[in-house]
């Protein structure tokens, strides 16, 4: 479901609408093609997704033909294998998704093969995005598998002529009284092609008998990494591969108007390859064609650009104008009366907030192996939209989609930051020219600077509340950085929450918890304003205002829990030291943060963070350990744009664009962790990558403010010391 | 200058015909095959590319492979025993010390180096040690407990 919250729907941002495409050319005789004999069992995901996904589903149109969601198949010797478009970067999808296949089909999750991701081998996935791959993929091959160990038995059955009812599935058998008959799963498939396509309806093991799901198993393939054998994107070869570079220019939005590669034609081994605006070159080594690229001569010319210390007033001033990256413009729901609301006030808080744009900084840089054979092109890359791209590229290529396949190894990483083509058509447009395979690895600084960002936005709140601290009117507007938690959580009579789409003068795109973050961040520090102004603790001022709706209640299960957990109200910061806390929900999960921090204002690092305490509701949870991980990881992300990570930038030109200039968060960055996870079995399982990133900004800056009674509205709070 | 003709890589001698102004890195990776170690920066500030060369952690983007033709060059892939883990490999699976997998060589490497020099690393000791390792997924507190448990067992002779 799109976040609602009190029957307000929220437009998802655009830059997650992505065009989606259905596949119906699936044949039976494919099937079989890919997965070699035995039983398959598919499950029609059209309705499903439709209902799960208003937005992407109503993108499709009503008409298409279903869809496959996902299959499994039990081979001929018994072996299990789960096919799904997801993508593995780093949230043990593999994991998770084995869990459910092997609590279904009654086997060890270490058997069973998860095949994500590759365009020629498994069902249409609009992408890896949008945390929906436990609540909605998990599910799905959840009911294939069910529906598999139920045909199991029916052929046992079949098979021995025994009563049915009799027979039941463990350890990868199917078995009767006493042992007898007794079938391993290669028994009953061999020499079969038997294939069974399924709707929705098929029941499954629910949470609360769950056997693998819902335990920590280690992550699938976490031998391979520790040894440095898995195979990522830049770790691919090809026979005969040569490497790529593309010439860059310095400023962003330039076109290029002459250019002089003969002194790069000259180098030994060395190819150019121009096509129109991209000038690339080719060569047996990496070294080589970087070097290659450096007697390229070229002049460019880029219009003048917006600079960081304008952004702001720039966002505000082409507000309604342009697309912005946010998506559509609107309301997150309108009730009530603001000027009402403001009449009613007793305290009021008027604030902005500014939100800086930065950069997902994946570990593995955007990469690219692409290989043309007989008009047919297969690219290796890292992207969380493996069939986007495969699009992407027909139509950049002017082939096919058909005639190209996109496979994405596990990836090192995405956060929301590899949506886009460009590393693979460059790739792919090197490769044809050379008749070579091409590998192209973007370079950290390409990384920082031809990619895209999370939007930056500003966001401009009016809020009051009766002396006694019950919420009168909230008046909310972002502009640029998106929609996503743009209303508020809070029992209030009179709401206003708008985006306001403007001109970004940079990339911007998806990022862990897209807006999320931005209007938490802005809400969670008006309401600590508010709590201040009307004298009451900022734990009880938000359980005051939160009332027995269901996701109320579970906001306010989190931050109850976080609370005691951190022994909120039970003792006073030691001097320079300050807590905060913050809660927001976003992807259908709720979350509580609770941060300590010790403020040194003359300091290079003026805020360390010394302790996060964080509670986390996703409904029934899937796997403790990794979920653990996800909002451990998620809370020291968070902690990156909460104190000093942006992009600074000037008339076009990124100016940090390094790691020496561009400060991630390191070992020293990482303060305690401490995790509480509500465990809801009675409630559906929803993705947890994305949430637990948005209340620790807020939380800092909350925290900030009682260790120095000085209220910091800017993400990052400290970009270069304490601000002056 | 000529090509470097050869690397003496986990304990072999490998044969190479690399200009001398190339990575290590890209050496290791493009030429031999050893694609553990990662690019992540190429200015030696993530550690994703660590290697141990005579028994110290380099940032091998940042070193020319002519200064270590000769030195004895130690990556992931050497280090476990045929089936059996080394201990800091066997430490961050059992902590769970990854998500996406792409630092884990480099923390692995950078964390040999580290228990090898300083068998009994304080908790301080690990995180400056270990600082020039960047995990972007945040894994830190992770790997901090998996260093610290490959500490004690490298110590108990699990070696």
């Amino acid at each position: 479901m799109t976040p609602h919250l009190d029957g307000i729907v929220i437009e998802p941002e655009r830059y997650e609408l992505i065009e989606a495409i259905a596949e119906s050319e699936w044949t039976r005789r494919q099937f079989f093609g890919i997965t070699g004999a035995g039983l398959i069992v598919a499950l029609l995901a059209g309705d499903e997704a439709a209902a799960q996904q208003p937005q992407r589903g109503g993108q499709r149109g009503g008409g298409g033909p279903p869809e496959i969601g996902g299959w499994v198949h039990i081979g001929a010797d018994g072996a299990v294998t789960a096919y799904s478009g997801k993508v593995e970067v780093g949230q043990n999808v593999r994991t998770s998704l084995a869990q459910a296949v092997a609590d279904e089909l009654r086997v060890p999750y270490q058997s069973v093969k998860i095949v994500l991701a590759d365009t020629a081998l498994v069902p249409f996935d609009a992408g890896t995005f949008g945390s929906r791959s436990t609540p909605a993929m998990a599910p799905q091959l959840r009911r294939a598998a069910a529906a598999a160990r139920e045909a199991l038995l029916d052929l046992a059955a079949e098979k021995s002529k025994a009563e049915r009812a009799t027979l039941s599935a463990a350890d990868g058998k199917v078995s009767g009284p006493g042992g007898k008959p007794s079938y391993t799963y290669g028994d009953l498939t061999q020499g079969q092609k038997l294939m069974k396509v399924i709707g929705g309806d098929v029941p499954t093991t629910t949470a609360d008998k769950w056997t693998v799901a819902g335990t920590s198993a280690p992550k699938a393939n976490g031998r391979d990494i520790v040894t440095g054998g898995h195979k990522y994107t830049s770790d691919v070869t090809r026979p005969g591969m040569v490497f790529g570079k593309v010439l860059r220019p310095k400023k962003l939005k330039s076109k290029l108007v002459s250019v002089d590669t003969r002194a790069a034609e000259a180098a030994p081994g060395v190819t150019v390859v121009r096509d129109g605006d991209l000038v690339g070159v080719v060569a047996p080594t990496e070294y080589t064609a970087a070097e290659a690229v450096k007697l390229i001569k070229a002049e460019w010319d880029a219009p003048a650009q917006v600079s960081a210390k304008d952004l702001f007033q720039h966002l505000k001033d082409k507000a309604g104008r342009g697309g912005g990256g946010g998506g559509r413009g609107g309301g997150g729901g309108t009730r009530g009366s603001i000027e009402d609301g403001l009449k009613a006030a007793d305290k009021k808080v008027t604030a902005t907030y500014t939100v800086a744009y930065i950069a997902h900084v994946p570990l593995e840089p955007r990469a690219a192996v692409a290989e043309w054979a007989d008009g047919k092109l297969t690219v290796w890359t890292g992207t969380q939209r493996p069939f986007g791209v495969r699009d992407d590229l027909a139509r950049a290529l002017g082939v096919a989609a058909d005639k190209v396949r996109v496979i994405v190894p596990d990836t090192g990483s995405g956060y929301g930051g590899k949506h886009t083509v460009a590393t693979a058509t460059e790739a792919a447009i090197l490769a044809r020219k050379v008749g070579k395979p091409v590998k192209l690895v973007w370079t950290r600084e390409e990384e920082f600077t031809w990619a895209y960002f999370r939007p930056a936005g500003l966001i401009d709140v009016t809020a009051g509340a009766k002396a006694d601290g019950t919420l009168t009117v909230w008046d909310f507007h972002n502009y640029n950085s998106g929609g996503s938690s743009l209303a508020s959580p809070y029992a209030v009579p009179n709401h206003r929450a708008e985006f306001h789409p403007t001109d970004s003068p940079l990339a911007q795109g998806s990022y862990r918890a897209l807006a999320a973050t931005a209007n938490t961040f802005a809400r969670e520090s008006a309401m600590d304003e508010l709590a201040h102004a009307v004298g009451l603790d900022p734990l009880a001022f938000r359980l005051k205002n939160l009332g027995d709706a269901a996701p109320q209640k579970r906001l306010k299960a989190v931050l109850e829990a976080a609370a005691k957990q951190f022994g909120w109200g039970k003792g006073k910061p030691t001097e320079g030291h300050g807590y905060g806390l913050a809660a927001g929900t976003e992807k259908g999960s709720f979350v509580a943060s609770v941060a300590e921090v010790a403020v040194d204002r003359k300091a290079k690092n003026p805020v360390r963070v010394v302790r996060v305490v964080t509670a986390f509701e996703c409904g029934a949870v899937v796997n403790p350990d990794h979920l653990k991980n996800q909002i451990e990881g998620a809370v020291v992300m968070g902690l990156g744009g909460a104190l000093f990570e942006h992009v600074d930038f000037d008339n076009g030109e990124i100016l940090n664009p390094t790691l020496g200039d561009y400060r991630v968060p390191r070992f020293r960055d990482a303060p305690i962790l401490e995790t509480v996870l509500l465990d809801r079995k009675e409630l559906p399982s929803e993705g947890a990558g994305e949430t637990p990133i948005i209340a620790v900004a807020p939380a800092v800056a909350n925290a900030v403010f009682q260790a120095t009674g000085e209220r910091l509205r800017a993400m990052p709070l400290v970009p270069n010391g304490w601000p002056k | 200058m000529p090509n470097v003709k050869g690397l003496q890589v986990n304990g072999a001698d490998r044969a190479t015909d690399a200009h001398p102004d190339r990575s290590l890195l890209s050496v290791l990776r493009d030429d031999l095959g050893l694609t553990g170690a990662k690019y992540g920066c190429g200015e030696g500030r993530c550690g994703a590319c660590t290697v141990l060369v005579d028994g110290r952690a380099i940032r091998s983007c940042q070193s020319r492979v002519e200064t270590v033709a000769g030195k004895p060059i130690r990556t992931v892939e050497g280090l476990a025993a045929g089936e059996k883990l080394h201990p800091v490999q066997a430490a961050l699976l059992d902590a769970g010390a990854m998500q996406c997998g792409y630092c884990t060589p480099g923390m692995v490497m950078s964390a040999v180096a580290l228990l090898e020099q300083h068998p009994e690393p304080t908790r301080d000791d690990i995180v400056a040690a270990m600082n020039g390792n960047i995990c972007r997924c945040g894994t830190y507190g992770r790997l901090v407990v998996a260093i610290e448990a490959a500490a004690k067992a490298m110590k108990g002779g699990a070696k």
